[in-house]
């Protein structure tokens, strides 16, 4: 079957060793710097808060948002990660899915409601989420360390890539629920395209964009061991060190630290999405 | 002048509107071009105008397109062709901000499916328009709850619409159109959602409303019974033309065509025909110069048991029964000790639906009054010939 002969490696590496990295290098180390910046503040924030504080404010939230059962939960499940001294790996961990997931709606969301308003947008962007979300995570891990460096900043980049379609497109079916007559009618009132979108599409649209936030949450803590594959800190690494070293408890106490967070971030997320 | 004048208005569905028009254009007609083209005709070359006050319907059924026209008509849907004027002003061809603020001042609109904010509450809802021209809160909220006294919601403003029933969550639609003070109505199928008890109040409320605010309306329906009771003008529509524009008894006495015809065969004549029509111009009693022979002859002259008695200035004094005359008579009592007063009136312009049940119960025939003067008594036997041949025909006996 090879009729054409297609040298597409060649050509890939050809681009990118002798155009990407050389010419847009000065802009990636750029951006590298930024989200580096904004991973270690929000690591240092949650690592010198005293554990205990942060353990509170968690249970709170929980109970506010999701009610009593959630919280009791998140007290046993906090108590759990400072009890098998996993604490510091869960805030890195944390710190690298809530920097992932800000990004991801920072995008996300704009790019939802652009794809919900025109359907050139539309067709231009459907095809890059699927794109995005069924290209094996490894074939942009590479480039990835080639542009950004080990470490945090090429797993942020790496968890956005699989963790932001679930917001983009929850945001664009979200806008594409609200009822025509709702539309209709504040259209017939004369609003302008903006106040269309901000009293009326984005209110409605919330639910349904809430759940989208939390399926990138959810994504990008599944991402946490290949993250930390790339050098990023955190229980994934907890557990890659349990792999390599055939550490069977600690590959499970580092793994069940990830569900724990991954629940309640879930709940809590979704209690959200229903008081909104 | 003309509050909206519609002229020529066509809407073409599809990806070549203008070689659709073209083939309108030929003359082709709405299913060749669809069968041709793959286009559909929403609207094809409308023309009416509606008078400041009145209250014109624009009648169908589905697919007939009178929801695209009145979405034409505040441009939510662009027109391929023709041309909409809104006090004069072509509102096809105005730019966004000019548009913006028309909708703003001018036209109110109410939706079949009501089209409120369900996450907002009622007076929110109701103050949304207002919201949308930066009017202060206070104010808003204050005008907010005016209109919502006016359509009688008074006490709901925190409930959410969702807690509503239909009828109130379209009381808040009407009240949210209202509030903006357009001069204009636009109402798509407004109570087509409602079940007939709340649908007939709500009609009964936009006829009270009307009166009072005097609003220029366009109301879209697919329901005879209410174009012909709310419109001042109907218009007829089938596959995106009108085809036949007049009052309610223009319509239902010389239908345009066999489809207008067919339409109207079924209409409920009781709840079209009013007192007036089936009246009959009654052999009374006058007080200042009959005495009881009088009268008793003029009961024997028509053969009726009773006869109606009135004054000088034709004021409905009361009912004089044959027996009471003879007491009068025998007795020298004078007549007008004689009357009964325990007889039905109405008005002129009651529903003969509402006079059925009356008819059926009283002894005497039911006497029309207006400002006190006596204008027409009716029968049984004129409410059921009424609804039975109509109303020319009674107007035709009543005269000779």
């Amino acid at each position: 079957m090879n009729y054409f002969q297609l040298p597409l490696e060649q050509w890939t590496n050809t681009f990118v060793d002798g155009w990407l990295i050389p010419v847009t290098s000065g802009l990636f180390d750029q951006i590298s710097e930024w989200i580096a910046a904004f991973i270690d503040g929000v690591t240092n924030l949650l690592i010198m808060t005293p554990p205990e504080i942060i353990a509170i404010l968690l249970v709170l939230l929980a109970w506010k948002t999701a009610g009593k059962g959630v919280a009791l939960f998140t007290l046993i499940g906090c108590f759990y990660l400072g009890s098998v001294a996993l604490w510091p790996e869960s805030m890195q961990t944390l710190a690298i899915v809530l920097v992932s997931t800000m990004i991801s709606v920072i995008f996300g969301v704009p790019i939802g409601i652009l794809s919900a308003m025109n359907s050139v947008v539309d067709k231009i962007v459907k095809p890059i989420l699927d794109f995005m979300q069924t290209l094996p995570i490894f074939v942009y891990l590479i480039p990835a360390i080639l542009l950004f460096g080990l470490g945090g900043v090429p797993a942020v980049i790496a968890t956005f890539v699989f963790a932001a379609p679930p917001a983009v497109r929850m945001t664009n079916l979200g806008i594409k629920q609200v009822p025509e007559e709702v539309v209709e009618a504040s259209r017939a009132f004369g609003s302008t395209p903006k106040q269309l979108l901000f009293k009326v599409q984005l209110p409605l649209a919330i639910p349904t964009i809430m759940a989208g936030i939390n399926q990138t949450i959810m994504l990008a803590l599944s991402m946490a061991v290949v993250a930390s594959m790339i050098g990023a800190p955190g229980l994934g690494d907890t557990v890659l060190t349990g792999i390599s070293t055939v550490n069977v408890g600690l590959g499970l106490t580092g793994g069940l630290g990830i569900v724990v967070i991954a629940i309640i971030l879930d709940r809590i997320t979704q209690g959200l999405g229903k008081k909104l | 002048m003309k509050k909206i004048e519609v002229n020529k208005l066509t809407k073409v569905f599809g990806s070549h509107p203008k070689q659709g028009l073209k083939l309108l254009n030929d003359g082709k007609q709405k299913d060749e071009i669809l069968a041709d083209t793959g286009m559909t005709v929403g609207v094809n070359q409308a023309s009416f105008s509606v008078e400041p006050g009145e209250i014109f319907v624009i009648m169908g059924l589905s697919g007939s397109g009178k929801s695209t026209l009145i979405r034409l008509v505040n441009r939510l849907i662009e027109s391929t062709d023709g041309e909409v004027l809104i006090d004069g002003e072509d509102i096809t061809k105005m730019d966004k901000q000019n548009l913006i603020e028309t909708r703003r001042k001018k036209l109110g609109m109410v939706f079949q499916k009501f089209g409120l904010l369900p996450h907002r509450n009622v007076l929110q809802n109701v103050a949304y328009g207002l919201e949308l021209q930066n009017v202060s809160k206070q104010e808003r909220e204050e005008r907010a709850e005016q209109t919502l006294k006016d359509v009688g919601l008074q006490g709901y403003e925190e409930s959410m619409p969702s807690q509503l029933s239909g009828g109130m969550q379209q009381r808040v639609g009407l009240a949210r159109a209202l509030t903006n003070d357009p001069d204009i109505l636009l109402m798509d199928e407004a109570f087509s959602a409602l079940d007939p008890i709340i649908r007939t109040e709500m009609q009964d409320e936009l006829l009270k409303l009307q009166h009072r605010l005097n609003k220029t309306v366009l109301f879209i329906t697919h329901d005879l019974d209410e174009a012909l009771k709310l419109g001042d003008r109907i218009a007829i529509m089938k596959d995106g033309r009108i085809v036949q524009i007049g009052t309610a008894e223009q319509i239902l006495e010389n239908p345009a065509n066999d489809y207008v015809s067919q339409f109207v065969k079924d209409v409920d004549r009781s709840k079209i025909l009013e007192a007036s029509h089936v009246m009959k111009k009654p052999k009374v009693l006058t007080t200042d110069k009959d005495g009881p022979n009088m009268a008793i002859r003029k009961m024997e002259e028509v053969g009726a048991s009773s006869i109606f008695v009135v004054d000088r200035d034709d004021k409905f004094q009361g009912l004089l029964t044959i027996d009471d005359a003879i007491r009068s008579h025998n007795e020298h009592i004078p007549l007008t000790e004689m009357l009964r007063e325990d007889v039905y009136t109405t008005a002129p312009d009651t529903p003969l639906d509402d006079l059925i049940g009356i008819a059926a119960d009283a002894k005497y025939p039911i006497a029309v009054v207006e400002n006190g003067v006596l204008c027409g008594i009716i029968s049984r036997v004129s409410i059921l010939s009424g609804l039975v041949l109509g109303k020319e025909k009674e107007n035709e006996e009543a005269t000779s």
